[in-house]
């Protein structure tokens, strides 16, 4: 079956989408939110688990200190009202990954609540309102057993509780109006926005493709001229920052044909395909409820002034101020600086920078050789297997005069296909540039003596016929050598 | 107000409890009972009482980010109804069509 | 000297100093006694012989290396099966969980272990100490060694009976509206809640997380007090654990002095629904604490009431939450695993077999209390309500010292009268539950036998937060002139 679709820009003359987004973040803490089993990705199955994180009777959860604080940062970072107090609440459902069949989680009591991110797409302004950002512990993982290895048609599933307590925190955003056509770009932007300033107060991996940074995106359509809520999805499994902004260009076409086919929305969960579509999840017979109440296992917290305002000290840099001074220290015009920050390239550059390239080379190559490669892999530019100390230190041996431009794309190639260091890939490839005087005036003068004509019209003063000449040369030294180097012996040798 | 056999069926499912038609019938009935009589307490509970949730006042205990041991995964499995390859084995999750 | 199963705790602890018995006597002669009357008791649903036989063994090795020693050392004590204790069944007396064996231990448990005691078993109870009567226990019930037609309170009748009945001079109870105190009134023995937050939770399978509370029980009041102090005191593993040292409870259990002590008879507790003979008894206990030198007053408390309604909204809705968790997946009973049923369906009739009636009633209550559109009109409007019991209890301290109740409304019923009428059964709670949901202690003494049935009444003390001592001084005052000797039965 596949969904009716109307075209993105006849949707947008018809509707304004409305986006809501809702993101968890892995805390990174060394414990879980509750116990004190280690808090580690990837460990055998169940060996990270204790009575209190297995919901074994009678155990209590106790509250990890450093994961209040990271909650407290993260809601600073997002100009967010920080609780005076705020309790745990407990949400009742049943599954077989949550080992207490309730969550822990916050309810009408978030750590954090009303702020507002400001996030660039081609070089607009977008405010994102945030509701709340709460705490809240993961659950297990399950492997479903079966012919397909998804949950529908399994014959069984098996848990692993490592994952369970793991600390959450869940940030909100109200709803986002006036992006228009924009909208799926706002989302991507606001989702990186979020993952470069976790990784910047060092609170989470924030690797999505392992799942410690996730977001559901909700979507409406309003009728342009209205201001009526339309009804919204809620699409999950979006795994990546192009799965976000595709997922939701795909709901919107989706919904935008039902609307102007004059049918429904239906309210639904619905999962993202890395096909490019989006399919209903599990219809529940009726509407959960969670019947939340205040979690009596775990007493009130209320954070100190004082405490709130030493961790406001730590936060890292506001990330437009930071932009605007790297511009004015690198020197950028505007419409670079757009640039750089489309292909999520400042943090890269200025970490390439730091590394020892000029800012002119480093953005050279994180918007050349590196972002041609990250878009064909699929992949975010700082996920590429090359790192900004790597790019410098091939920047180094171009400088040094150890490599060509040519010859430092092929040392780029071989980094980024797992040949090593650098240096190692110049070792491996045999790519330094020859700097023999003897062996490229033996080749000098071997292309003299092939092409005599074009050594003649360099004589007569028509020094472009060079070039024939320095293409030979740089032929036979398969490209190992410095082209301005050989132009000028060759210049030198014909003026003899 | 008064609880039907049908609110009764829907809490049990909530609750995943699998009741009888008897037990389904004998509850409501008492549930009924239980609720009329502890109705009482919507009648003293004022808009200015504030809610009591916990005994006592309270706050900020937190536990220091340091690992401690874990169970013996044997421990941890020790119990479970079924497991397999060092997991709990759970039957299907999604009702079969 | 009497039998070793009849001395009570201090008799024996200073028995073991003197060199008349061992430890290893005294657990023997306990574990004698279990063989002799349990059997028509039902108190135990676990015995520890070769465990507790071998744990005595090493405190008499220990005494006689000279090591130095807690008090209560060498002692025997009976642990209510809600408590997890490391290699030993836990069912907290329900079928969902039979054959549970934890691989942990509760503090409290833990506690009495680093003090040199020895775990005689585990005692049966009403099924998540839901119940008034251990007649909901999954495991039959257990029979009042006072008379043993009659119910031994609930829901810790198990670990009151094993103390009544000489089988142990100890145990550990769990109280979320009357669990220790109730049955230590109608079989005629000392139970304490302690403060909330004042014994460690940690290990106690939980009821209602907001009002559970471990605590001991004995045949004598320093006995009582004796091992309140080895288990109470913070635990960083608990939240809700008070960080302060334990009231001097063994200290008011030896004085007994009540002079200028201000009693305040809750007004309330009293009256229509309550058996003469305990009301008799009640007054009579009152007199004699005034002929000592306390001073008497009337207190008025008038919205315990209500308690009961709050109570029977708050602990169910907490309750509901808290045995979640009973779904098949890491351990305990599953049913209909057979390849077709979901874990749903799995997950439903485990809970449908595995449960008894009373935790069906009570989990579908909460599950409605809690529930989208009711939270507000039940589990709130209880919420309110115990801020007002609350606010009663502060009132009434202002004014007293401890206030002083019957612990429960009558003495000892029949096996099966109130199993077919919750209400009527709840009833039993009324005076005990109010302490509950405001997290002060109490603690019921033995007041006599009622004229007109000869069975125990209990005298129930109520100290503010963190004032479990005076509920000591008075139990000592009242054993003293009602010359308590604390025998087994």
């Amino acid at each position: 079956m596949s969904d009716e679709l109307m075209d993105y820009d006849a949707a947008m003359e018809l509707f304004e989408p409305v986006l809501g987004l809702e993101v968890h973040v892995e805390l990174n803490t060394k414990t879980k939110m509750f116990c004190g089993c280690a808090n580690e990705f990837g460990a055998e199955p169940n060996s990270h688990t204790c009575p209190v994180c297995l919901g074994l009777p009678g155990s209590l959860p106790v509250v990890n200190a450093k994961a209040i604080e990271s909650a407290i940062r993260i809601g600073l970072s997002l100009n967010c009202s920080i609780a005076e107090r705020c309790r745990f609440a407990r949400k009742n459902y049943f599954y077989p990954d949550m080992t207490k069949d309730f969550q822990t989680s916050q309810y009408d009591e978030p750590i954090a609540f009303d702020g507002e991110v400001t996030v660039e797409v081609d070089g607009r302004e977008y405010t994102v309102p945030i509701e709340r950002a709460h705490m809240e512990e993961d659950a297990g993982k399950l492997v479903h057993q079966g012919a397909t290895g998804r949950i529908q048609g399994a014959d069984y599933s098996l848990v692993d509780y490592n994952r369970a307590g793991t600390p959450l925190i869940e940030i909100v955003t109200k709803p986002v109006y006036g992006t228009g056509a924009r909208a799926p770009e706002v989302a991507r932007a606001y989702v990186a926005f979020l993952r470069d300033q976790m990784r910047a107060l060092g609170v989470s991996d924030v690797r999505m493709e392992q799942g410690s940074l996730r977001c559901d995106a909700n979507v409406s359509l309003m009728p342009k001229g209205s201001t009526r809520l339309g009804t919204r999805t809620e699409t999950k499994n979006v795994n990546s920052l192009r799965s976000i902004e595709r997922a939701l260009r795909y709901e919107i076409c989706r919904q935008a044909a039902i609307l102007a086919a004059g049918g429904r929305v239906i309210q639904e969960t619905r999962h993202w395909h890395e096909e490019g579509v989006t399919s209903p999840g599990r219809n529940k017979e009726q509407a959960e409820d969670y019947r939340y109440f205040p979690e009596p296992d775990l007493v009130p917290i209320a954070p100190p002034r004082a405490w709130v305002e030493e961790l406001r000290a730590t936060l890292p840099e506001d990330p437009r101020a930071r932009a605007a001074r790297l511009q004015a220290e690198w020197g950028f015009t505007d419409l670079e600086m757009r640039d750089i920050r489309g292909a999520g390239a400042l943090e890269p550059i200025a970490a390439t920078v730091t590394a020892g390239a000029s800012p002119a080379a480093a953005r050279k190559w994180w918007l050349t050789e590196l972002v041609r490669y990250a878009n064909d892999q699929g992949i975010e530019l700082d996920e590429v297997p090359m790192t900004p100390a790597q790019v410098a230190q091939t920047q180094q041996l171009v400088d040094d005069g150890q490599l060509t431009d040519k010859l430092a794309r092929q040392v780029v190639e071989g980094v980024l296909a797992g040949e090593g260091e650098p240096a190692a890939v110049v070792a491996r490839r045999g790519l330094a540039v020859v700097t023999d005087e003897g062996a490229l005036q033996g080749a000098v003068d071997r292309a003299i003596a092939a092409q005599p004509d074009a050594a003649a019209k360099v004589r007569d003063g028509k020094v472009q016929a060079a070039g024939a000449l320095i293409g030979a040369v740089m032929k036979e030294m398969r490209g190992q050598a410095d082209a301005a180097t050989v132009r000028e012996l060759i210049l030198a040798t014909l003026a003899r | 107000m008064s609880l039907t056999a049908t609110d009764v069926a829907r809490l049990a499912g909530l609750a995943r409890i699998e009741l009888t038609d008897a037990e389904l019938e004998k509850l409501t009935g008492q549930l009924d009972v239980i609720l009329d009589s502890v109705a009482v307490v919507q009648a003293a509970a004022g808009d200015d009482v504030v809610p009591t949730s916990h005994a006592l006042d309270l706050a900020n205990v937190f536990r220091a980010d340091e690992v401690t041991p874990s169970l013996a995964s044997a421990a941890v499995l020790a119990a479970a109804p079924a497991q397999e390859d060092g997991r709990f084995r759970v039957p299907h999750i999604l009702e079969e069509d | 000297m009497a039998a070793l199963h009849e001395l009570t705790a201090t008799q024996l602890a200073e028995a073991f100093r003197s060199g008349e018995a061992s430890s290893v006597e005294a657990t023997q002669a306990c574990l004698d006694r279990i063989a002799a009357v349990d059997g028509a008791i039902h108190a135990f649903l676990h015995v520890d012989a070769d465990r507790a036989l071998a744990t005595a063994a090493a405190v008499d090795r220990r005494r006689a290396a000279g090591e130095p020693l807690g008090p209560l050392a060498g002692v025997p004590i009976a642990v209510k099966d809600a408590f997890t204790y490391e290699g030993a069944p836990t069912t907290c007396g329900s079928r969902i969980l039979e054959g549970w064996i934890p691989p942990y231990t509760a503090t409290v448990v833990q506690r009495v272990l680093d003090a040199g005691m020895v775990v005689l078993g585990k005692t049966n109870m009403d099924e998540f100490a839901m119940g008034s009567s251990t007649e909901n226990s999954g495991f039959g019930p257990t029979r009042n060694p006072v008379d043993p037609e009659r119910i031994p309170g609930g829901s810790g009748g198990g670990s009151a009976a094993a103390v009544a009945a000489g089988e142990a001079p100890l145990a550990l109870g769990s109280d979320t509206g009357g669990s220790i105190r109730q049955p230590a009134a109608v079989t005629g023995t000392v139970g304490a809640k302690p403060t909330y937050g004042g014994t460690s939770r940690y290990g106690l399978v939980a009821m209602a997380s907001s009002l559970d509370q471990p605590g001991p029980c004995g045949r004598t009041v320093l006995d009582t007090a004796l091992l309140h102090a080895v288990i109470g005191g913070h635990d960083e593993r608990d939240s809700t654990s008070i960080d302060a040292p334990v009231p001097p409870v063994v200290e008011a259990a030896q004085s007994g002095d009540v002079r200028g002590l201000r009693i305040g008879v809750v007004r309330e507790l009293g009256g229509e629904g309550y058996a003469p003979g305990v009301e008799q008894r009640f007054h009579e206990a009152v007199e004699r604490l005034r002929g000592e030198g306390a001073e008497l007053h009337e207190v008025s408390c008038p919205h315990f009431g209500l308690a009961l309604a709050a109570y029977y909204l708050i602990m169910p809705s907490e309750a509901s939450s808290n045995l979640a968790r009973f779904d098949s997946i890491r351990y305990g009973l599953r049913v209909g695993d057979d390849g077709a049923n979901s874990v749903e369906q799995v997950m439903r009739l485990t809970r449908g077999q595995g449960f008894g009636a009373e935790v069906k009633r009570r989990v579908i209550l909460g599950t409605y209390a809690l529930s989208s559109g009711y939270y507000e009109a039940y589990y709130g409007s209880a919420q309110k309500v115990r801020t007002l019991i609350g606010e009663d209890f502060a009132r009434a301290f202002e004014a007293v010292d401890v206030l002083v109740s019957p612990t429960c409304p009558t003495t000892a019923w029949k096996l099966g009268e109130r199993v077919d009428d919750p209400l009527a059964m709840y009833k039993a709670d009324l005076c005990t539950i109010p302490v509950n949901l405001a997290g002060n202690c109490a603690a019921s003494f033995p007041a006599g036998l009622a004229p007109e049935d000869g069975l125990p009444v209990g005298f129930q003390v109520i100290a503010p937060v963190l004032a479990d001592d005076r509920l000591y001084r008075v139990g000592a005052a009242l054993e003293r002139v009602l010359g308590n000797q604390g025998g087994a039965r």
